[in-house]
């Protein structure tokens, strides 16, 4: 009886294990920043670059920070979501468009609405890879402290904005 | 020169050009941490490349940065430690030995060990047992059979 039972034993822990291994996602990658502070810059504004803003502005606010590009296609899949989530004015979202250009992020917001309170420019990623951005669109979630809460990887959907976002903003509001 | 040709070393040109700027350093050893560590930083859009062996955008990225960093004179250590905190672990191609990768440095050891002990008992038990004895209609058989070999 156990000749048979150890075989069948290896071949359910292997099926567990490749089960496992199928429903993980390799693109992505936990961030080692959940809990820490947002890292600091002063970046230029997107429509006014002689203004610039620091995370430090928006001490006291619970705010989105979101990674974006007009030549990124995931970013044009979550725009419509962004711009219904800017409606409910839960929490402002500010924009960093990355490795853009000007003109092209500004004719994309005039086309597309503009969800973001405001924007500043990463023109050369280097923002970017202070926040271990690896792929656009990411967008974290801050508390009132500038602790980084939470980070999604790839466009916002309907259904993060209702299980994940809005929860989270209404418990870091309370907070 | 065939068409098949030209295109096939245009390809191979193509990807011996991956992943190269030119970049000064000021001392052999700058250039030699430069190598080692973008042979060492993983892409994380391609993930099973190197940052130097990448084209992606972000390998150029922090290629650049990475270069930067040591002419500001900084060391390996604090590079990679720049890289970790943002990227996480998975950053580096030589995973750090932690609790969480015990599984991964030792997993290769354990099911090798695993390996050796199967065979042992497999050979001890092959060996324990009892080879099963002839019974005399069967000596009288074989003792038969061979005496008609020898006559014919």
């Amino acid at each position: 009886m156990l000749k048979y039972l150890i075989p069948l034993a290896i071949f359910i822990v292997l099926g567990v294990f490749l089960a496992i291994g199928l429903k993980l996602n390799p693109t992505e990658i936990p961030s080692p920043f959940i809990g820490k502070p947002a890292p600091a810059f002063s970046a230029p504004r997107l429509d006014s670059p002689e203004q610039q803003l620091a995370p430090a502005d928006l001490q006291g606010k619970v705010w989105l920070f979101n990674v974006w590009a007009s030549w990124c296609t995931s970013c044009r899949a979550e725009h419509p979501v962004l711009n219904e989530l800017a409606k409910q004015q839960a929490a402002p979202i500010i924009g960093l468009n990355y490795k853009d250009a000007r003109e092209d992020a500004l004719s994309w917001l005039n086309r597309l609405g503009n969800p973001y309170e405001m924007s500043v420019v990463d023109p050369e990623g280097r923002i970017g890879i202070d926040y271990g951005v690896y792929g656009v669109p990411e967008t974290f979630v801050i508390d009132k402290k500038g602790v980084i809460r939470h980070k999604l990887t790839g466009p916002v959907t309907p259904e993060t904005v209702q299980q994940t976002l809005l929860p989270l903003i209404a418990k870091l509001q309370a907070e | 020169m065939k068409p098949i040709t030209l295109i096939f070393l245009l390809l191979l040109a193509g990807a011996g050009f991956a992943g190269v700027e030119y970049r000064e350093f000021t001392t052999p050893e700058q250039q030699e941490a430069y190598e080692s560590l973008t042979s060492e930083l993983r892409c994380l859009v391609c993930q099973n490349q190197t940052i130097a062996d990448s084209n992606a955008d972000l390998a150029a990225d922090l290629r650049r940065q990475v270069y930067e960093m040591l002419q500001k004179g900084q060391s390996k250590d604090e590079i990679l430690r720049f890289m970790t905190e943002r990227y996480g672990d998975f950053v580096l191609y030589n995973p750090p030995f932690k609790s969480k990768t015990v599984l991964l440095w030792f997993g290769p050891v354990l099911f090798f060990l695993i390996g050796v002990v199967f065979v042992i008992l497999l050979i001890r038990r092959k060996r324990t047992r009892p080879s099963k004895a002839l019974s005399d209609d069967e000596r009288q058989k074989i003792r038969r059979l061979l005496d008609e070999g020898d006559r014919s």
